[in-house]
């Protein structure tokens, strides 16, 4: 059977994808981010899993407001890079797991969570920096990628509380397949940013650390933290860090496992006008 | 009964639901419309003749003429929308960001290298800082 090894969460701010792309990653304003992926960027070699599930937003990319699901499941062969704007990264493209993808999307459905599928769908920043970021610059991406996408550009965005249970849901599904894969799950986005009118530019670092603690130690409370909560504290676009408890969700504690160990833990301010966080947590 | 928007008392902040995306339907349509080159073309060769093309308001053309991302959030842009335009013009995302924010772009860039703006003082509409 297919098991949950790992899960990864961290930042997916566009300019640290700009910065790897314009050979940036060396220069001052850029060493402490990528300082903090050194481990992980080992640590994903040593670990490599079958096939990631990955968890980010689509920002106005595949998605306009022509059509806006809120939780977008992709089950394609593969997904090129989209152009945001700036031309499309020079990054692989990415292949899918459409097997997999199908099985978990009709165990969730089964579930009661509603997922829309997607066959065919570009991908932006918000996937393909975080795999620039755990596993630097190669030819191919090391693993199939099942993108998973999640509505937090229109409120209301789902409640942190429904990613937590979808998560479970997620992991469940994993655990059924009959194929034995490893798999990780990935939560992207946040941290504290805000992008948008005066009061952009918004950072709490103590908001965010006890953000991370709590993914730690307690997700079934930080999962009950309203939407507001994230605004208030950490920016309008903070609210992505409900992503994170996609990931965390499915988890095997929270099926009545063992605690994560926490291998490894890293916070910095800024990558342009973000919080960058990032937590490598591995089931027992 | 009335809906439930807890964050209209966050300053400085304008929350993007189905209300603002209603109104900005169509200025966001035109941002997204700018993600091919082609169209970025047309735009840049004539900006006013190319907004005519969408069913936007005189107000939203012309914030977008100004660039005015604040006013245009006002009209229902979403800023990950508006970004589009940003990119036309070859603008960052931190620079467009700070534009919105009364302060010069170094400014801005050296107040998040200093860790940010603080949530003290900027939680709710009002607050003494």
């Amino acid at each position: 059977m297919a098991r949950i090894t790992a899960s990864v969460y961290t930042s997916h701010v566009p300019a640290i994808g700009a910065a790897i792309d314009m050979k940036k990653t060396g220069e001052d304003y850029w060493k402490p981010v990528f300082k903090g992926y050194e481990f992980s960027k080992e640590w994903l070699k040593a670990e490599k899993p079958d096939v990631i599930f990955l968890v980010f937003n689509d920002h106005a990319t595949a998605f306009s407001l022509d059509l806006i699901p809120t939780f977008a499941i992709g089950t394609a062969a593969e997904y090129t890079p989209a152009d945001e704007g700036w031309g499309p990264r020079p990054v692989p493209k990415v292949i899918g797991h459409p097997r997999l993808a199908g099985h978990i999307a009709q165990s969730v459905i089964q579930d009661d969570f509603d997922l829309t599928i997607v066959n065919k769908m570009d991908v932006d920043h918000g996937l393909t920096v975080p795999l620039s970021l755990m596993c630097g610059e190669p030819q191919a991406w090391p693993c199939p990628v099942i993108p998973f996408a999640v509505n937090v550009v229109q409120y209301p965005v789902p409640s942190g509380r429904r990613c937590y249970m979808l998560g479970q849901a997620i992991g469940k599904a994993i655990r059924s397949y009959d194929e034995d894969l490893t798999v990780q799950i990935w939560g992207t986005g946040g941290m504290s940013h805000q992008l948008q009118g005066p009061r952009a530019g918004l950072i709490n670092r103590e908001w965010d650390n006890a953000f991370l603690d709590q993914l730690i130690a307690d997700p079934d409370a930080l999962s009950k933290k309203p939407h507001i909560d994230y605004v208030r504290e950490a920016g309008s676009e903070g609210i992505e860090l409900v992503m994170w408890l996609i990931a965390r969700g499915a988890m095997s504690d929270v099926a009545g496992g063992a605690k994560p160990k926490v291998a490894h833990r890293f916070y910095h301010v800024p990558a342009s006008n973000t919080a960058v966080g990032h937590l490598i947590l591995e089931n027992a | 009964m009335p809906l439930d928007k807890p964050y209209k008392d966050v300053p400085g902040t304008t929350i993007f639901d189905a209300d603002m995306s209603r109104q900005g339907y169509h200025l966001n349509q035109f941002c997204m419309s700018l993600m091919k080159a082609e169209n970025r073309a047309r735009f840049k060769a004539d900006e006013r003749a190319y907004l005519d093309e969408w069913p936007m308001s005189e107000e939203q053309k012309q914030a977008v003429l100004d660039r005015d991302l604040n006013r245009c959030i006002s009209l229902g842009g979403n800023i990950y929308f508006l970004a589009k335009i940003g990119a036309t013009d070859g603008k960052s995302f931190q620079q467009m960001a700070g534009s919105m924010t009364g302060m010069t772009e170094e400014e801005y860039r050296n107040m998040m290298i200093n860790g940010g703006r603080s949530a003290e003082g900027n939680r709710y509409i009002g607050e003494k800082k």
